[in-house]
């Protein structure tokens, strides 16, 4: 019998195989080219439409192919866009806005001002899916002049011009759109941004490529690879073994791990994402002593020093620094025994512990669960005996939206335009669906503030209203995130306080 | 005789379809978290969140729902993701191929080392060689997949990074594929590079999913053929002169890879199911990978079509091996 392989011949079967996988692993980033491993894939290609349009984290990836309406500098602070000007007429009931006349679409043809007002329109359209069509559709009768676009405003929003630069406002292609419909548009999405899509494999990884006639200027990098990985371990992995240039939201163990280490660096700076429990205004925290002392009861330093190795920022409200409406003036110190007081105050005491129960997540946020875990052993100490419940984040979105949350449940609140309304508004305003605690007297502090027209009355609106809450415990904000950024130490990294991690915002060192 | 068993079994199987339909789609309705509710914007009134709930038809009964879905289902139209926002058929039809091609690397990598220890442990029965082997594919069944996983990206994507961590081809490759089959078609297309990436990025989750069925492999083939090695059929050949080894496998492995084979075809099933978190730990663009993404965003029709595509192929699989095992066995043959 002949065998179907002789000795020689396997061996030599095995050597070549051995040899083509050997080098087809990929290699770290070559000159001109820079690979990121980021932790979600990109849905879809339409940044306007659907869940991945909300979706703060894919922003990211929106922004290195689409332009906004209006950029958002490193610190939050707006920056021209697509638009170089943009105001309220001094009564409110019109608007201006500027198109540049500089921007180029991915193929070639001129960014117009019809593209602005197809692209507003579109987004107003309750047919489209823009699950921002409430604020689009704020403004209408659009009429255009050389370059400026007036339009007529329907209910005034002090904030319409900040959404410009927040989730869906992205300047999409019109006769592009049309032409190859939103199907053909998922296929070969173009743009205006500073890279274009070379080569898009879902669920795996997206190939940019620089975008030479960028208004802003051609990017540094020609190639950039972002990979979906969506394991941290795997992530970091990548990172560590040089197939990946720079990698994000890895655990801070790692991140502290891998900085040490020869070759790569890091950068780790507060973003907008907060950590706050929110209080339902159901059994016990109907009581104010409750609400209070679990509040001070709280060590926030000693959870981000000892859960966090340091990375967070402990907060007393929901406006972060930097945010328009932060006041430093209010703070919320740890007081374990003032929380005792407050609940002895109601009848509870360490023997006899005020019970209910606390939501979180676990593995969603850093170290969620153990923080919950952390916070209930020291409310024990003060007399609050509470039970933790574990849920995935659908069905917290699913119980805050139908109002049926436990009396106490973690959640974090991302804000990347920093304005009051997209934070202490709409988490605390109780017809919102986002909103857990309802009562009437914070509806009737918080509503005028969504349409005050006076910029600086509004902010301080938002300030008094933030120390109302902190009087009244209707919040426990707990920390303000810090992202982790590792990277190769021949990249140079600008972070973001928005939390975006841009390709364009990264150059050679 | 077969035709009318095939015919059964394919009768059964469609009720078994239609059985899993219902399930996957009340259970996927009832389970906590809904996708309008992840994805409402800060300032959504109770307006908005009635449109959007209208725009993807939850505002009607499950039954009207169900009518809706089955309907587009006959004709070919599985609905459209949520969150891809593209046809649920063709989603699922471009990542099938790749967990196809990593499940079945995987089956042969199981069959080669297991096999192997097989015989192995078959040849050197009584030793201390068999008393390794088996010591060594316990210890090799109780770790799961991802774990064999985990030690692969440490081992050979860090200490030793000879093998790609996460994905399924090079980025840098340029390639128009025909199919989503990249090894299948490198190889007909001469494309060997495409061929040697594609191998490289799979060898780590393919030994990940293969090792736990290889013990298993080894460890009942290796039984079966020592109880075939005690007939007398066997004596026969080793008084005609035949090496033991040549006894094993010339003889032996047909008759004892016979009860294997329905384990393996079983396990096979389980194997492609453990695809869901290897191709997660390797940033593997399969349908398991995306079967958690879909079901992180509450994306009810992805989810449904995913199962579906699952429920077909555990089918196939087990009327494949049903078939084949009547095809081998004389007895089952010849009725």
């Amino acid at each position: 019998m002949t065998p179907l392989f002789s000795r020689r011949g396997f061996l030599g079967a095995a050597a070549a195989l051995t040899a083509v996988l050997y080098g087809a692993g990929d290699v770290a980033a070559q000159s001109g080219d820079l690979t990121i491993a980021y932790n979600i894939p990109v849905q879809s290609w339409d940044p306007t439409t659907g869940p991945a349009a909300v979706n703060p984290v894919l922003q990211s990836v929106y922004l290195a192919v689409f332009d906004r309406f209006i950029g958002q500098a490193p610190d939050l602070s707006f920056i021209p866009g697509i638009l170089t000007e943009w105001s309220f007429s001094d009564d409110k009931s019109t608007v201006s806005m500027t198109v540049r006349d500089d921007a180029v679409w991915h193929n070639g043809t001129p960014v117009t001002p019809e593209d602005v007002v197809w692209s507003l329109q579109r987004a107003a359209n309750p047919e489209t899916g823009n699950p921002m069509q409430f604020v689009w559709g704020k403004i209408d009768n659009y009429k255009i002049d050389g370059n400026v676009i007036t339009a007529d405003v329907k209910e005034f929003e002090p904030a319409f011009f900040k959404w410009m630069a927040f989730l869906t406002g992205f300047v999409l292609p019109k006769d592009y759109y049309e032409e190859v419909g939103a199907e053909g548009f998922e296929k070969a999405p173009i743009g205006s941004g500073p890279y274009m899509v070379d080569a898009f494999e879902p669920g795996a990884f997206v190939r940019l490529k620089a975008f030479p006639d960028y208004w802003g200027g051609a990017p540094e990098y020609e190639t950039v690879t972002i990979k979906f990985v969506t394991d941290p371990a795997s992530r970091v992995a990548e990172v560590e073994s040089g197939n990946s240039d720079i990698t994000v939201n890895i655990p801070y163990e790692e991140y502290d791990r891998l900085i040490a280490k020869d070759g790569l660096t890091g950068e780790a700076v507060p973003i907008t994402d907060i950590g706050m429990i929110f209080l339902n205004d159901v059994d016990v925290m109907l009581d104010k002593n409750v609400r209070l002392a679990a509040h001070y009861a709280i060590d926030k330093q000693l959870i981000i020093d000892r859960l966090l190795r340091g990375y967070g920022v402990p907060l007393a409200t929901l406006e972060a620094p930097g945010y328009a409406a932060f006041d430093e003036s209010i703070t919320f110190p740890y007081d374990p025994e003032k929380a005792k007081e407050l609940l002895a105050a109601s009848g509870y005491s360490v023997d006899n512990p005020v019970k209910f129960t606390i939501q979180t997540t676990r593995g969603f946020k850093p170290k969620d669960y153990e923080m919950i875990q952390a916070i209930v052993g020291m409310w024990r100490k003060v007399g609050i005996d509470a039970t933790i419940e574990v849920y995935d984040i659908a069905k917290h979105y699913e119980l805050r939206a139908t109002d049926q949350l436990a009396p106490a449940a973690f959640y974090n609140w991302g804000n990347s335009i920093g304005d009051p309304s997209t934070a202490t508004g709409f988490s605390m305003f109780g017809p919102s669906p986002h909103s857990v605690w309802d009562s009437q007297d914070l509806i009737d502090k918080i509503g005028p503030l969504f349409s005050e027209a006076d910029e600086e009355k509004r902010i301080q609106g938002y300030k008094d209203v933030s120390a109302y809450i902190a009087e009244n415990g209707y919040v426990i904000p707990l920390l303000q995130y810090v992202m982790p950024i590792v990277h190769s130490d021949k990249v140079k990294v600008t972070p973001y306080t928005s939390g975006d991690l841009l390709p364009q915002a990264m150059t050679a060192q | 005789m077969f035709a009318r068993t095939l015919l059964f079994r394919l009768s059964t199987a469609l009720v078994t379809l239609f059985g899993v339909a219902v399930v996957v789609f009340v259970l996927v309705r009832v389970a906590p978290g809904n996708p309008i509710a992840m994805m409402l914007p800060p300032g959504a009134t109770e307006e908005d969140i009635a449109r959007l709930t209208a725009l993807y038809g939850f505002d009607k009964s499950l039954p009207e729902q169900f009518v809706i879905w089955l309907g587009g289902v006959l004709q070919g139209d599985f609905g459209t993701s949520i969150t891809l926002r593209q046809p649920v058929d063709q989603l699922v039809l471009s990542r099938l191929p790749a967990t196809l091609e990593l499940s079945v690397m995987a089956l042969f990598i199981a069959l080669a080392l297991g096999g192997a220890v097989a015989v192995i442990g078959a040849r050197r029965r009584g030793t201390g060689t068999e008393l390794g082997l088996d010591l060594g594919s316990a210890a090799v069944l109780s770790i799961p997949d991802f774990l064999w996983g985990l030690l692969f990206v440490l081992l050979f994507g860090v200490l030793w990074p000879v093998l790609s961590i996460s994905g399924r081809i090079d980025p840098r490759i340029e390639f128009e594929f025909a199919t989503r089959f990249y090894v299948v078609e490198g190889i007909l297309r001469g494309r060997f590079d495409v061929v040697g990436s594609t191998l490289a990025h799979m060898l780590m989750p393919a030994m990940a999913l293969a090792l736990p069925l290889a013990a298993m492999i080894a460890q009942v083939l290796k039984q079966n053929l020592k109880e075939v090695l005690r007939l007398d059929y066997t004596n026969l050949s080793r008084v005609h002169g035949f090496s033991e080894t040549a006894v094993i496998l010339r003889d032996a492995l047909q008759n004892a890879a016979l009860p294997t084979l329905t384990l393996v075809g079983v396990q096979f099933t389980f194997l492609i199911g453990g695809t869901v978190i290897v191709e997660r730990l390797f940033a593997y663009e399969g349908l398991g990978n995306m079967a958690i993404d879909a079901v992180i965003n509450r994306d009810l029709p992805l989810i449904q079509g995913i199962v579906l595509v699952f429920a077909v192929l555990f089918i196939a699989i087990n009327l494949a091996v049903d078939l084949s095992y009547a095809l081998l066995n004389p007895r089952l043959r010849n009725g």
